[in-house]
């Protein structure tokens, strides 16, 4: 029976997210068919390492050793690129239709061991099953399914003028999204007729390894693409290689920086994909909830590990208490642990290196005077995890403001104008993405030509398509990923 | 509140409650979807839909009969004794006395919808009759329709001047006030139209999606604007205002969907009948059937629950 109204009284209402209840274990049982061992994929084949020697790759969920991966010197590295360049005069003459064909069975084959790719990716990289399953592989699937559909109207992709492949191109990728940015950098080369020296991260290198497994059912000829694992001087090697025509890299603006400086004087093409401190502007009249949704996939998907993640809030001050309020209770129902839990929406960082450097990060921001919010929540004893993490009292001059900490770590700044809007989020040296929630049309045109951003999402955040070109502006890198502009940064064009 | 026909009326309320993003709400509500419910917390989640349950009948052909078998049914779902009555029976307002007569004194309470349902349309006066007759025949709780005309033409303190007589006429009986959401058409318009109603509501009262008599019902991002906008009220004020979304949920699976967004959206305090409730007929045979799956370990017959063309 309703009682009589009664008026607000002292005490503010409160939520209960309690145990009431707690969902059982729902842990995706795929197997991943994961090999104890992997050398190198050298001219179609797996080869040893020349040094003998192999390093351990880690669950990072539990500290478990999941496989042993080849460590590649410049020998090995030298002899990938003696691969490709062995492969690149007939992939380079094939009609692009049959490239193509080639393309359509490695999206094709992928889609086939879908379950089996998302399992390997989540034990490998900490990140949870949903997101491997629902994203990262089905994206990988798309890129090469995009790209297969150029490969034989490249006539077409630059209007007026022909198109030709570089030759053979070096890449190195990061961690953070080992199968898709593998994708992402294969697919277009290979459509343009590119023949291909690609270095995994040292922490995530196994789905890599196991697309090669893909590549041999689908009777890629030998040499177009190679897979040289190990860490940064097996990158360096690749970067700095005499017979890369081209390099593309994804990962750190420090590491991005050094290599810049070791070409510095050749003729050799770049692509730089760098980082990023993307900030998410929420104006007074945006759908608030919805934002806040937004809000959380920006600074919390794949646990922050995103270089276009939208770490800096930027939220109108008329509506800033209401923001972080229910910014606070969305984050207390978020479910952090095992990343093989089909309900996990935080997995685990994805490495111990990583882990610390968050930790650094966060007491640096706590020290300046920021406010750290941390919902209460248990995590495994083993295995590298990080609560969802919100600072408030964030000023410009903050470390946590204007460092990329690569984790699931929010920094909210005020703002009370337009102007000073855009003023504090261009106020980086990144310039990746951006995000804008307003219900006013003309703000967003305004803002998205006015952010220095290689994106800008109007009522939404990190949504990507293999069509719509990616990359940065500043010291957030240069040339572009995906779409027409991604594949002509693999053409020479004449 | 408002200035009748005041032109700014809409906008003044749209600010007030502030707007919904369509894309938004749909992908949020997607996530509770991938959501995966195993072993005991399904077999929970299960019980507690159940005891959530309005079991309905809306028909020109309900009989004594059929009233009669349907609050049988509420009583007692199932012959597993674990398995709780359900939360009412939904009826018209004629078949309120016989509906009584055979729960009252238990657990399920007598719901009737009254004011002209499904479409409200007849004079505010024969509405508050129907309404006080239901009361009066022994209905512990009446669903209303709230008047869409006057809402869709910008009347809005009409819209919610009307629900306030409706209180008054329920007495102590509670009120569920349908939106009848399809009706509304947008989002805005379900969040503008949710506060409407909770501006005169009394804690312990809800809001309720829809009639079951139009196209679209219940689904789960109408549901996903009005808890958010329950929460909202509820942190403005302190009132704690009940959920009923009614019509197309069928299956069991989708009811946990629904449990799974109050859970993470309203928080353990709205996991009960007295806060949360399906409006339904036929989710009932799906939930005990679940139920009985999990705790067996396997599908039974169909003929070991009461299915009928009607499902009870």
């Amino acid at each position: 029976m309703p009682s009589a109204r009664t008026k607000p009284g002292a005490t503010r209402a409160r939520l209960i997210f309690g145990d009431l209840w707690e969902f059982d274990p729902a842990p995706e049982t795929a197997d991943p068919k994961l090999r104890p061992r992997y050398d190198l994929f050298i001219g179609g084949r797996f080869v040893r390492p020349r040094s003998g020697r192999h390093f351990d790759s880690i669950n990072p969920a539990n500290e478990r050793k999941l496989a042993e991966i080849a460590l590649a010197g410049p020998a090995d590295v030298d002899a990938a690129y003696r691969a490709a360049t062995g492969a690149f005069r007939s992939w380079s003459a094939l009609p692009g239709r049959e490239r193509g064909k080639y393309l359509f069975r490695i999206a094709r084959l992928l889609q086939d061991r879908a379950r089996e790719f998302a399992v390997a990716e989540t034990l490998d990289g900490g990140k949870p099953i949903k997101e491997s399953r629902d994203f990262d592989v089905p994206m990988a699937a798309a890129h090469f399914f995009y790209h297969a559909g150029w490969a034989d109207k490249l006539e077409y992709v630059a209007p007026g003028r022909s198109v030709a492949p570089l030759g053979v191109v070096g890449q190195v990728i990061p961690w953070n999204f080992p199968l898709l940015m593998l994708a992402w950098k294969l697919a277009p080369a290979l459509a343009m007729g590119n023949c291909v020296v690609l270095k995994p991260a040292e922490t995530t290198s196994i789905t890599a390894l196991k697309l090669a497994e893909i590549l041999q059912d689908a009777g890629l000829p030998p040499g177009v693409v190679n897979f040289v694992t190990g860490a940064g001087e097996t990158g360096a090697a690749v970067m700095g290689h005499p017979a890369a025509a081209k390099v593309a890299f994804t990962g750190s603006t420090e590491v991005g920086k050094a290599i810049m400086r070791q070409l510095a004087g050749t003729d050799r093409r770049m692509t730089m994909e760098l980082g990023g401190k993307a900030a998410n502007i929420v104006f007074d009249d945006a759908p608030i909830d919805q934002a806040v949704e937004g809000i959380v996939n920006g600074i919390y998907f794949n646990q922050g590990h995103v270089c276009c993640a939208g770490s800096r809030l930027l939220v109108h001050e008329p509506v800033a208490e209401q923001v972080v309020s229910k910014l606070k209770n969305r984050i207390r129902v978020l479910r952090v642990g095992d990343p093989l839990d089909k309900n996990t929406d935080l997995g685990a960082i994805n490495s111990r290196a990583q882990l610390a450097t968050i930790r650094r990060l966060v007491a640096a921001g706590v020290r300046e005077g920021a406010t750290l919010f941390q919902p209460p929540c248990q995590l495994p004893e083993k295995g590298f995890y990080f609560p969802p993490t919100l600072f408030t009292h964030v000023t410009q001059s903050h470390r946590i403001a204007q460092e990329e900490i690569f984790g699931p770590v929010l920094s909210v700044l005020t703002f009370r104008t337009v102007d000073e809007a855009i003023e504090k989020a261009n106020n980086t040296p990144y310039g990746l993405s951006a995000g804008v929630w307003t219900e006013k049309g003309s703000r967003i045109l305004r803002m998205s030509a006015e952010l220095k951003a290689g994106v800008v999402w109007a009522n939404t955040f990190n949504k990507f398509d293999p069509s719509s070109p990616f990359g940065g502006y500043k010291e957030s890198g240069f040339g572009r990923e995906g779409g027409r502009h991604g594949l002509l940064d693999y053409a020479r064009i004449s | 509140m408002l200035p009748r026909h005041s032109p700014s009326a809409r906008a003044r309320l749209l600010d007030e409650v502030g707007a919904v993003d369509q894309v938004g709400v749909e992908e949020r509500v997607a996530k509770f979807t991938t959501r995966s419910i195993k072993k005991a917390a399904k077999l929970w989640g299960l019980r507690t839909a159940i005891s959530m349950t309005d079991l309905t009948t809306l028909e020109g052909k309900d009989t004594p009969g059929k009233i009669e078998s349907l609050c049988r049914k509420a009583l007692r779902p199932h012959d597993d004794p674990k398995v709780p009555p359900v939360a009412a029976v939904c009826v018209y307002p004629a078949m309120v006395s016989r509906a009584k007569a055979i729960v009252g004194g238990s657990a399920v309470k007598v719901a009737s919808v009254a004011t002209a349902f499904p479409s409200g349309q007849t004079h505010l006066r024969t509405r508050l009759a129907e309404v006080r007759g239901a009361v009066a025949d022994g209905a512990d709780e009446i669903d209303m329709v709230i008047n869409r005309g006057a809402f869709l033409s910008g009347e809005y303190s009409r819209v919610q001047d009307e629900i306030a007589s409706v209180v008054e006429a329920c007495g102590s009986s509670a009120l569920k006030v349908i939106l009848e959401v399809s009706e509304l058409e947008t989002y805005d318009n379900i969040r503008m139209a949710s506060f409407l109603a909770m501006g005169v509501l009394r804690p312990g009262d809800f809001i309720k999606t829809s009639t079951g008599k139009t196209t679209l019902n219940a689904t789960l991002a109408n549901n996903q604007v009005m808890i958010e906008a329950i929460r909202d009220f509820y942190m403005d004020t302190q009132i704690a205002i009940g959920m009923k979304p009614a019509g197309g949920i069928k299956t069991a699976k989708h009811a946990l969907q629904f449990l799974i967004a109050v859970k993470e959206t309203l928080g353990d305090a709205w996991l009960t009948k007295k806060r949360y409730r399906f409006g339904a007929s036929s989710l009932l045979n799906d939930l005990l059937r679940q139920a009985e799956k999990e705790r067996t370990g396997a599908y039974q017959a169909p003929y070991y629950f009461s299915d009928s063309a009607e499902s009870y």
